[in-house]
């Protein structure tokens, strides 16, 4: 540090400095004697391009800058969970404590706590030789994470001494003898964000990873270690999707970035998150959650780094063996972040005004997914990152290049359609038009844990939805009335099927989660109704008494009975049965009397 | 003693060049003096080098290269305050409109405020009663929110506006409150029926008005609502008042913004919008809401014309992927009759799901809407068929549907200007439309409350005239 550069223009988010030589790209600069933080994104002689991450209203030419030589890096180490960053992973309540309601300039705050201390547990002793990325021991960081501390990238030996106790996150653990000296491991790690984490080697995603949400797991699933994109209109549910997911994925830790959305949006996940328990434990969600809030009204640039802030910090749990969710609401903000300052670079646009290089950035993005086999040559540990993206297309229009260069990585597609949310039918998840490409990478596994015959459910019930908006046409052409009583039988229980299974209430206690068992049953159940309506209007029972049967409403209420009542939905094929045996006689009776 | 600069070498549009300057500052508050001694304010756009690229609020007319002075005053533009600003009036750029509306003041602030720290705000979930069914029952207000109104050209708005800033209230409390009114480029007109509606009821006195008129600088309009929003801010964090910001019309701040970014020769966005237009009106409508330990909040009502009545429309888009729902109305109920005019469906109030419920509104307000909306989503449809097939065609129960959607917009949507309900009257209403279904149609609404509540209704189907 010391080095000074001088500023020779201000536009907006983005400085250019004089007499920078020896600035590296991507280097991390202060502007100005307030010191507000700044990234190096363009040298040309001795020129540097800042996009400096906080306003720079006040800022003029002459004014100095300050060299660091370093990227921008985060923090890692206990502490991480249950906090909420901003996009340079500065504390919220930190710079709260620090500046009061409203966030002020030039606040530099510890990313992680530096006086707390932390149980270490060894699990290495004295004379092992280690490797990066083994595991040297954890800390009970909270009730559902164990943040285990692993030996940093680039290092290896023979433990010389490993500690068993009390420790701030920048005292001594441990001593590593190394090819090079004997070097001093803390908990606390350091990490540039724009550089992805190495790992061993990638495999495939096969595993499903199970939401909660029903039209996902039956419909369009994610696998563990897969992408998805949300695109969706304003008011389509992009941002209640990720909350949703964020609640009840199985995941052991999520990572949540809210990028240029709703400051109330965060304050809700912050005021919620402590109150909801997880499924599974019945400990609170907050628990095992990292919040990343670069709220609309904070500065742009920040936006741009909040994405690669939090997938670092994704990265980093996943390399300890875990299974990662990192939501990103909306990647929409984060390109148009990139727009404005490539506008200000005065790049040569590409389409609607975006960078060239937009879909090169979002790829890469996209493959910080994954399941990876750990660096750990000792240990055979397995980690995913999981990454689903929401993408606020204008006017929904899904032509957006961004929406567009996204659909070229990810590999699941849950669209959202205005229409849906207009009638309040959520998640407004357009069953005709969205897409899952891990139905075969999931199925060995689903069929030997959910049931065998979950994918020919599945089948048959998205061939009737299809089937449904067919003849949905013909309606609208002809009328109801020109329809078969078969077609009629569909027309209904494609209704049962949207109504009954995919829309699912975030907000109603029990309807917000549905377990894959619980799933598997309606479905099963909706399609059993259909193959008996099949058979007994084959038989000759007029559809109009099938239409008008009274089983109709304890199907409608299969969603709202809990997980502990599954057996009651499964009586409801009984109550089918019957139902449908006193409709025969009925029938045979009425016919005899003519 | 601030330099004066004689340099300006370029002036295009509302933009000019000075140079030769030393020490300016991003975002500089600006003074320029003409030849003829006349007064103007601008703002350091960008500076390189000894240049500074500045925009003046008021135009550039009668600016020249030889006359006219520039003095750069070394801070932003402040907003001079006190607990007198209410009933007084202040122009597009806070300064005082006439000699009676100055004040001592007690403080300054920049207008472009900073963001609120999300960890301190507080989730707004104080329901606010607006006495309008369709707001209440389907797309409910909260204290804290910013909810604007879109609407088209000749669109009853201005009613709208100001019937919830007449009827707002929140269910037994009486708390200070102000209301902070915010004309941007609107007519004289316009701006008149707001005031005379604020002096009727005697909100005159609690009102601060910021007044950029259709005939005032177009430029200023960067500036009006900061203005406005800084004194809210003021009013509801500093003196812990309830302050509802209406800002209109936010179209007429786009096209200022977007005037300037052209004469920077910038690479636009859509339909010719700066690219950073979501970034820049998010720094306006963000300045709403409600802090932890603090008493006042800040509620927002934008009301802005979407060009063309189109939803897509760069201006109503970017504003409702940043406000907190929408209140959308359409030119086919107006010609209806049905007043006011909102068209339900794709209005939204993203808040409504914590502001409602037992102990806020009713235990049964989440159900009923849910069932109202989808319901209504089903007779539009049932509607459309029946222009194609003939009302004929259509089964039993889609002639209900067909019904319930007129009957539905007949009283629960149209009710008149000053006739002011009460939430339980909203509700009930709305469970009277219900009741023609037969109960397995109410899907969204769970079994406890149809037993509680839909036996009062059936067979009362008749409908009394609302109001
Ligand atoms: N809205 C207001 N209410 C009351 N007093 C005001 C208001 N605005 C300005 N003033 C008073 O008028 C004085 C001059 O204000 P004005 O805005 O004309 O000057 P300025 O451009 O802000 O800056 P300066 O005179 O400090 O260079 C202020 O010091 C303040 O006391
Ligand atoms: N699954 C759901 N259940 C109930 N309501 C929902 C659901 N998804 C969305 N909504 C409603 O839609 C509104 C808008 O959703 P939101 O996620 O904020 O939209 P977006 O992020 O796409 O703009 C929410 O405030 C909520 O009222
Ligand atoms: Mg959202
Ligand atoms: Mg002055």
């Amino acid at each position: 540090m010391g080095d000074l550069g001088r500023i020779v223009k201000v536009a907006g988010p983005l400085v250019i400095a004089e007499n920078m030589t020896g600035a590296k790209m991507y280097d991390v600069v202060y502007v100005s004697e307030i010191r507000l933080m700044g990234e190096i994104i363009e040298i040309s002689g001795d020129m540097a391009s800042i996009q400096v991450y906080e306003e720079t209203g006040g800022i003029g030419v002459g004014e100095p800058v300050f060299l660091t030589n370093e990227p921008l890096t985060v923090e890692l180490g206990p502490g991480l969970i249950q906090s909420i960053y901003d996009g340079i992973q500065r504390p919220l309540n930190l710079i709260y404590e620090k500046a009061g309601d409203f966030i002020t300039r030039g606040i530099q705050v510890p990313a992680l706590p530096r006086d707390k201390k932390w149980k270490f547990i060894p699990l290495t002793a004295a004379g092992d030789t280690v490797d990066s990325g083994d595991c040297l021991g954890y800390v009970d960081e909270t009730t559902l994470v164990k943040h285990y501390i692993l030996v940093p990238e680039g290092i290896s030996g023979e433990i010389i001494s490993i500690q068993d106790g009390e420790f701030t996150i920048e005292e001594t653990v441990a001593k590593i003898k190394t090819a090079s000296g004997v070097t001093d491991i803390s908990m606390l790690q350091k990490w540039p964000v724009r550089k992805q984490r190495p790992y061993c080697q990638k495999v495939n995603p096969e595993i499903p990873l199970f939401t909660g949400q029903r039209v996902i797991d039956m419909f369009f699933p994610i696998a563990k270690g897969g992408t998805a994109c949300v695109p969706g209109p304003f008011g389509s549910g992009k941002t209640v999707i990720q909350h949703q997911l964020a609640k009840w994925i199985d995941a052991n830790v999520i990572v949540y970035i809210g990028c240029g959305e709703r400051g109330n949006e965060m304050t809700d996940v912050l005021l919620e998150f402590p109150e909801l328990k997880d499924p599974k434990s019945g400990e609170p969600l907050m628990k095992r959650t990292v919040l990343i809030a670069n709220t609309s009204n904070m500065p742009v640039a920040a936006r741009e780094a909040s994405v690669y802030t939090g997938i670092t910090i994704a990265e980093y749990f996943r390399d300890m063996g875990y299974s990662v969710a990192l939501m990103a609401d909306s990647t929409s903000r984060w390109a148009e972040a990139m727009r404005e300052i490539s506008g200000r670079l005065e790049e040569m646009p590409g389409d609607e005004g975006y960078p060239a290089y937009l879909g090169a950035r979002l790829a890469s993005f996209y493959e910080r997914a994954g399941i990876v086999k750990c660096l750990s040559r000792k240990q055979d540990i397995t980690g995913a990152l999981t990454v689903i993206g929401a993408v606020s297309p204008p006017g929904g229009d899904l032509s957006d290049p961004v929406v567009q260069a996204t659909l070229r990585v990810v590999k699941v597609f849950w669209s959202l359609e205005a229409n849906l949310a207009y009638s309040r039918h959520f998640p407004a998840i357009s069953w005709l038009n969205s897409y899952s490409l891990y139905n075969d990478n999931i199925k060995e596994y689903v069929e030997n844990n959910v049931h065998e015959d979950f994918f020919t459910l599945q089948a048959e019930a998205m061939s009737l939805l299809e089937k449904e908006s067919e003849l949905e046409e013909i309606v609208r052409l002809v009328g109801i009335d020109s329809l078969s009583g078969e077609d009629r039988v569909v027309l209904m229980v494609a209704k049962m099927i949207r109504e009954d299974f995919l829309h699912q209430n975030a907000f109603h206690d029990v309807d917000t989660y549905t377990s894959i068992e619980k799933q598997y049953i309606m479905i099963k159940t909706i399609l059993y109704f259909y193959r008996q309506a099949n058979d007994f209007l084959n038989s000759g029972v007029d559809i109009k008494r099938i239409e008008r049967m009274k089983i109709r409403e304890m199907i409608a209420r299969m969603k709202y009975i809990e997980d502990s009542d599954i057996g009651k939905i499964s009586s409801i094929t009984h109550d089918i049965d019957s139902e449908l045996g006193l409709l025969k006689k009925e029938d045979e009776a009425e016919n005899q009397g003519i | 003693m601030l330099k004066e600069y004689r340099s300006i070498t370029n002036i295009a549009g509302p933009l000019l060049v000075v140079e030769g300057v030393e020490n300016v500052k991003y975002e500089e508050l600006v003074e320029i003096r003409l030849g003829d001694s006349d007064l103007r304010n601008g703002r350091v756009l960008e500076v390189e080098g000894d240049k500074a690229l500045v925009q003046v609020f008021e135009g550039t007319r009668g600016i020249d290269t030889e006359k006219t002075t520039v003095r750069f005053l070394g801070r932003g533009i402040h907003m001079y305050l006190s607990q007198d600003i209410l009933g007084k009036v202040f122009t597009g750029l806070g300064k005082p409109r006439t000699s009676s509306d100055e004040i001592l003041p007690e403080k300054s602030l920049d207008i472009n405020g900073a963001p609120i720290n999300p960890f301190s705000r507080d989730y707004p979930d104080e329901f606010i009663q607006t006495g309008i069914s369709a707001i209440d029952g389907l797309n409910t207000l909260v204290r804290g929110q910013k909810l604007p109104v879109f609407t088209g050209a000749g669109l009853p708005h201005n009613k709208i506006a100001a019937q919830i800033a007449r009827q707002s209230a929140v269910l037994g409390k009486k708390e200070e409150f102000a209301v902070v009114f915010v004309a941007i480029g609107i007519t004289f007109e316009e701006s008149e029926y707001f005031i005379n509606d604020f002096r009727q009821t005697g909100a005159l006195e609690r009102a601060v008005l910021i007044l950029n008129l259709a005939d005032d600088p177009a430029i200023e309009r960067i500036a009006t609502p900061r203005v406005g929003l800084t004194c809210a801010e003021y009013l509801a964090f500093e003196k812990d008042m309830h302050v509802l910001v209406i800002l209109t019309d936010m179209t007429n701040y786009c096209e200022a913004l977007k005037e300037i970014s052209a004469a920077r020769k910038e690479v636009p966005g859509r339909r010719g919008y700066p690219g950073y237009m979501y970034t820049d009106l998010a720094t306006i409508y963000e300045r709403a809401g409600r802090i932890k330990g603090k008493k006042g909040s800040i509620t927002q009502i934008p009301i802005l014309t979407m060009p063309e009545d189109d939803k897509t429309h760069p201006i109503p888009d970017l504003t409702g992927y940043i406000t907190e729902g929408q209140i959308i109305l359409s030119r086919s109920l107006h010609k209806k009759k049905i007043s006011p005019p909102i068209d339900v469906l794709p209005s939204l109030s993203r808040l409504k799901d914590k502001g409602i419920g037992k102990d806020k509104t009713r235990e049964d307000h989440a159900d009923l809407f849910n069932q109202l909306y989808a319901a209504y989503a089903r007779g539009k449809e049932v509607q459309e068929l029946a222009v194609i097939l003939g009302e004929a065609a259509l089964t039993d129960i889609d002639k209900l549907y067909y019904k319930f959607a007129e009957k539905f917009e007949m009283h629960y949507v149209s009710q008149g200007d000053y006739e002011n309900r009460s939430i339980d009257f909203t509700l009930d209403l709305g469970w009277k439309l219900l009741s023609v279904f037969p109960r397995e149609e109410l899907k969204r609404i769970r079994d406890s409350f149809l037993d509680k509540y839909l036996p009062k209704f059936v067979n009362k189907e008749e409908l009394q005239d609302a109001g």
